[in-house]
């Protein structure tokens, strides 16, 4: 059965490539698309380095000589002082909140997979529904502003706290553990709660680890809720900062005393736009490999 | 949102059919057995349980006031109701089609320009027998789907203004006039429904790719064997192959036909453009929280979410029905 799929297989491949031109067209077709994807960003790279003589002389190049480049932007923006604050808040948002999320999410999930948990099914569909009816933002902020939560990091970190989704792919995942060793930790007289932290736990480091990393990304994305709720400035985390930054007009906006500045506006934009992201490109190999090893997908498709 | 094959639906708490022919007191005492074995459990379910209760549910008894003449000092449960007259001016007023306009458009635009890219786009990557390329092509494609609309915002800028953007920087070298793309309301819905397809048409391929590599390879060899061209070969198995995925992706998309994308169009949008790009969802941040219209901004929004929930629901059935599946 095997040899035979793969010869199939091989079969098909040969079949595609003898048709040389289809394939051509293909690879150029996806390279166009390849070109789409990657121009934008170039763009804010070489704007990031354009130095401000040759921005002065004839704005921003299509490309950057290999001697005529200069970090003086990213000088600028990372001795800016709220730049180390602003830095801080998200990180500490990020983790804080990511661990938050892990610790209500996996219990949750875990409580939700076992098919005989008395009340399963009613829990279950309260949490559907508030995935499928949102009553809007006003009741949400009315119920962080009872709870007297703004201009603190709690108010962007609870309200987002557990999502639904995260919470259901990590319930399948765990309904898919072999049930046959959770039944022995059983009969060797284990409770419920030390299958849990015992047999369970230890087998799911893979998709608490992926959930974690999808609710990292989420934190460190988050902008409204922080414009939102945190008005003092010293609070505002790295996302809210890039705004304020890409809204301003010009340099002096920005840098009230700059009066002979060493770059322009837009190549601070640019750098703080890629300094912004950076933190999602060093996890974004790690998120990858999570879903082309087919983890989540499995949990959308099931 | 799950996408999964519909179960047949089994009793609350989830008693095995054999017991139910118990007598009632046996099933009881099975039943607070079973409660006593997993307290723990319900220990460690509380924490989230209360998270619910606060922040998802908590909203869902603010969300009366929309019933409400809401004044912050007498609070919610205080403030005197005044039946439907928020939905009233909210239905009566010059702005409500416009807003569900703009609404619509952008969510139907986004659907229907992006669906068929991200159909090609997968259908590209499962053709092409250059492997190397092809993990190079997706692992780019799929990144913007992780940035944040700031970040998007930003490199928008960098393209699209009219002093430094590269595209006008284009168009200056062709003599053409700069055009301010994200402040003329001749290009607003352009820029939002294109860049909106630029950050997720990769992602979206994942579903699609999924569905690809599950057809059965024997399908390509027979059409191989009986000599159908590269188009018929598309045409007659891939496609057919993924038209369920398809199915299931438009309904859950009608279903969300009301958001538009709040946190993009809250990013991009601004006061030139807001006759082409006030969705509801920017219109009740504005008027809800910066105007302190509490309860009109909240009758809006409840508005929305009711519509949003029985769409949503009457696409679960459709799916059901279609393409025996559920989306939930």
């Amino acid at each position: 059965m095997t040899t035979k799929t793969k010869v199939v297989r091989s079969g098909r491949k040969t079949s595609r490539r003898e048709d040389r031109p289809y394939q051509i067209a293909l690879a150029f077709f996806l390279f166009i698309v390849l070109m789409i994807i990657v121009i934008p960003f170039w763009r804010v790279v070489v704007t990031s380095l354009t130095p401000l003589n040759t921005y002065i002389q004839g704005g921003v190049p299509y490309f950057l000589p290999l001697r005529d480049w200069t970090v003086e932007a990213y000088k600028q923006l990372m001795t800016h002082p709220q730049f180390g604050k602003a830095l801080t808040n998200s990180t500490i948002i990020t983790i804080g909140g990511t661990a938050i999320s892990l610790f209500l999410t996996v219990p949750l999930a875990y409580g939700l997979s076992i098919s005989t948990l008395p009340g399963r099914r009613i829990i279950l569909m309260l949490i559907l529904f508030t995935f499928l009816f949102n009553p809007g933002l006003v009741p949400a902020y009315l119920m962080v502003t009872t709870l007297d939560l703004q201009n603190s990091f709690w108010a962007v970190i609870l309200p987002p706290a557990v999502s639904v989704y995260n919470t259901l792919v990590m319930m399948s995942f765990f309904e898919g553990l072999p049930e046959e060793l959770m039944d022995a930790a059983r009969i060797d007289g284990a409770n419920e709660l030390q299958v849990l932290f015992r047999v369970v736990l230890p087998l799911s480091k893979p998709i608490i680890l992926t959930i974690g990393l999808f609710y990292a990304v989420f934190f460190w994305n988050e902008f409204f809720t922080p414009i939102l709720y945190l008005n003092d400035n010293d609070l505002i985390p790295l996302p809210v900062l890039l705004r304020n930054i890409l809204i301003s007009a010009s340099f002096n906006e920005f840098v009230e005393f700059n009066a002979f500045s060493s770059t322009f506006i837009e190549a601070l934009k640019s750098a703080a736009v890629l300094i912004t992201m950076l933190p999602m490109l060093i996890v974004y190999p790690w998120i990858q490999r999570y879903f082309t090893k087919g983890t989540l997908v499995g949990g959308v498709k099931e | 949102m799950g996408v999964k094959e519909t179960s047949s639906d089994s009793t609350p708490f989830n008693i095995p059919a054999e017991r139910k022919s118990l007598p009632l007191s046996t099933r009881l005492s099975n039943l607070l057995r079973s409660i006593k074995r997993h307290r723990g459990i319900y220990l460690l379910m509380l924490p989230p349980l209360i998270y619910f209760l606060i922040f998802k549910y908590g909203p869902l008894w603010n969300a009366q006031i929309a019933f409400k003449d809401f004044k912050p000092l007498l609070g919610v449960w205080g403030s005197p109701w005044i039946g439907f007259e928020n939905f009233k001016s909210f239905i009566n007023s010059f702005y409500f089609t416009d807003l569900i306009l703009n609404t619509v458009i952008f969510s139907t635009a986004k659907l229907v320009l992006g669906l068929p890219i991200a159909v090609i786009l997968a259908i590209a990557l499962h053709e092409t027998v250059f492997v190397r390329f092809r993990t190079v092509v997706q692992t780019i494609v799929y990144l913007p789907h992780f940035l944040s609309w700031v970040i998007m915002f930003g490199v928008l800028l960098m393209l699209l203004s009219p002093g430094n953007g590269l595209i006008n920087q284009v168009l200056e070298e062709f003599g053409l006039e700069p055009i301010g793309f994200l402040t003329s309301p001749k290009w607003f819905r352009s820029v939002v429904v294109s860049s909106y397809i630029w950050k997720e048409t990769g992602w979206s391929t994942i579903l699609y790719l999924a569905a690809l590599l599950g057809i059965n390879p024997h399908l390509y060899e027979a059409a191989k064997v009986d000599g159908a061209s590269n188009l018929q070969r598309i045409w007659h198995i891939s496609i057919p192959g993924i038209l369920p995925v398809i199915v299931l992706v438009t309904l859950l998309r009608l279903g969300n036909i009301l958001d538009a994308g709040f946190n993009q169009v809250f990013m991009l949008y601004s006061i030139p453009v807001y006759s082409v790009g006030d969705v509801i969802d920017t219109w009740v941040y504005r008027q809800g929280i910066l105007q302190f219209e509490f309860s009109l901004a909240t009758a809006v929004g409840l508005f929305k979410g009711v519509i949003g929930l029985a769409l949503i629901l009457t696409a679960n059935q459709v799916a059901k029905r279609v393409a025996k599946q559920s989306l939930f």
